[in-house]
């Protein structure tokens, strides 16, 4: 079916104005003074980088975004981690209810989080405590927690990269008295390198991304991450606009920065790998 | 394949780690449900309640009107993304189309942007006052909108701003479905005579019905689920007109401590989102054999 681009073109205009304008629109709002932030007009007058230092002069905003630095970062890295090394199981090996298993790892996904909101309160609070030590209000608490939305998308999508790399690779190799190690480091990981470096970025958005469970299960700024910050900063001053636009683009530019890079990805990895984007 | 237990070793961290954080919490939540437990009570220990709980939920007239909020919002937006993220996927792919690249990155956009920050942005957008939307709406239309004090206009911009958010998702899904149609039933179709509306609902909807499927399944569990962007936009108000389910919840079991009572709140909102999911597995599954 022919249709004419013109249309499309003129739709798509429209529509990429509709989706920036409240970015554009936060962009702006950060870049006004005080004194001109009731001023409706839709342009950025001057440059005025006030409020983004007044943020990022906040040593407790620097904590929060170092916090959220780690969380992310970790979380995205233990998750690649078991996650290939869960898909490799599942992808090179017949394990007796390995379906069953499969699906319930999947399932975890799934699971609306302000329902587990309160278990994971009281686990945290209550039973995970050793010691002096428990896991409410501490970074590994959450990057542990992270791994039930991010485990199964890493083992998802990395289960699907490594059906992809033909196990003839694997059998030579072990011909060649490769041990289950070396198949791992030296034929497995080298190809599974693109899909892992795409499995880590998403992971990681969405790491940085998460504010139920950060808000719920964390305290003090030892934990604290950058959602929380800004959903603070709006329940304490709901007037400084300024520097509340500066916050909210500072947590939305590493998705900003990455977009590109993930754009290909981000249907295969919504759709749970249903749907190759 | 190799058949061995090796492959359970390899397996074994990250099912530890999700017993752990997705399985345990779900086992307890269900056993505090039976529970009478408030840290602030007199008495702050567990007491068994047997079903109390529930049957107080039953009653319960906030947390059942919160659910059907919840309902209504995800069946409205679920549709409207799913009408609007067609005919856009079919407008991105015509034939000849400038910058096709450009604007499906720019469409990428509102999907990786933290939902908190999407709140936030819509509240400086909307909040009365400050926002440029209400501002020009009154400007140029004479509309006095409030989200702060206008119910519907509260749950209206929920839904908008869920629009800008998620369906640019159900574009690009359906647009990877509609690549791989294969083209000859649509050629077919075209030398039978067909009109683009029979062509639509008799040969592209029929094909194109796992791709739907899925994507209406993903949006209406995050739909059902979703918290922090209505959070940051109107914090559940004016009165409860935007407190879904979720928010519900969080914003009622933590302040009160009624961890029983909260216990059997979630299990309900998660047995409510299971039996959704189930009867969408059903419709997809029994569908998929009538169509054929």
């Amino acid at each position: 079916m022919r249709r004419s681009g013109i249309g499309s073109f003129v739709l798509w205009i429209g529509l990429t104005f509709l989706t920036l304008l409240p970015v554009w629109w936060m962009l702006v709002v950060s870049m006004r003074p005080r004194v001109k932030l009731y001023s409706k007009s839709v342009l950025i007058d001057d440059l005025y980088w006030d409020n983004f230092l007044a943020v990022l002069n906040s040593s407790t905003f620097l904590q929060y975004l170092w916090n959220s630095m780690v969380v992310a970062t970790s979380n995205a890295a233990l998750v690649c981690a078991l996650g290939l090394l869960a898909a490799f199981g599942l992808s090179r090996y017949k394990i007796s209810g390995g379906d069953n298993v499969f699906f319930w790892l999947i399932t975890n996904r799934m699971a609306p989080p302000a329902v587990f909101l309160l278990p994971l309160f009281l686990l945290f609070t209550k039973w995970f405590v050793f010691g002096d030590f428990m896991l409410f209000d501490t970074k590994i608490g959450l990057i542990l927690l992270y791994c039930v939305f991010n485990l199964p998308f890493a083992i998802w999508l990395l289960k699907g990269m490594l059906d992809g790399i033909p196990l003839e690779l694997d059998e030579a190799a072990r011909v060649d008295g490769a041990t289950t190690g070396q198949v791992l480091s030296h034929v497995i990981l080298p190809l599974a390198r693109p899909g892992l470096a795409v499995t880590f970025i998403l992971t990681w958005i969405f790491a940085w991304n998460e504010y139920l469970f950060a808000a719920t299960l964390t305290s003090s700024a030892d934990a604290r991450t950058v959602t929380t910050a800004l959903a603070e900063y709006v329940s304490v001053t709901g007037t400084n606009w300024g520097e509340m636009a500066a916050m909210a683009f500072l947590t939305t530019l590493p998705a900003l920065v990455v977009l590109g890079f993930v754009q290909k990805h981000i249907v295969t990895g919504l759709t749970f790998g249903a749907l190759k984007g | 394949m190799r058949q061995s237990n090796i492959g359970w070793l390899f397996l074994a961290p990250a099912t530890l780690i999700l017993f752990v954080v997705g399985f345990i919490p779900f086992i307890y939540i269900l056993y505090v449900g039976f529970f009478d437990w408030n840290t602030n009570a007199l008495d702050p220990t567990l007491r068994w309640a047997g079903l109390q709980n529930y049957r107080n939920l039953v009653f319960d007239t906030t947390f059942l009107n919160s659910l059907a909020r919840t309902l209504v919002f995800a069946f409205i937006v679920v549709i409207s993304e799913l009408l609007l993220g067609y005919v856009l996927a079919r407008a991105l792919m015509a034939d000849r189309l400038w910058g096709r690249q450009f604007f499906r990155t720019i469409h990428t956009l509102p999907i990786v942007v933290a939902p908190i920050a999407v709140g936030a942005t819509w509240r400086l957008l909307c909040v009365p006052g400050f926002g440029i939307v209400p501002y020009y709406l009154k400007l140029w239309f004479g509309i006095d909108y409030n989200i702060s004090t206008n119910a519907y206009h509260a749950f209206g911009t929920a839904i908008i701003m869920d629009l800008w958010h998620w369906t640019p998702f159900v574009t690009l899904s359906l647009m990877a479905g509609l690549t791989a149609l294969p083209k000859e039933p649509l050629e077919q179709a075209q030398i039978d005579g067909g009109n683009k509306l029979q062509i639509f609902w008799y040969v592209i909807v029929p094909m194109l019905k796992p791709v739907l499927l899925t994507t209406v399944f993903i949006r209406l569990m995050d739909a059902l689920r979703s918290v922090d962007e209505i959070w940051m936009l109107t914090k559940g108000g004016p009165a409860e007109a935007t407190r879904f389910i979720g928010l519900h919840i969080w914003i009622n079991v933590f302040p009160k401590t009624d961890y029983g009572y909260g216990a059997a709140m979630s299990l309900l909102t998660l047995y409510v989102t299971i039996v959704l999911s189930w009867l969408l597995f059903v419709a997809m599954t029994g569908r998929k054999g009538g169509a054929q």
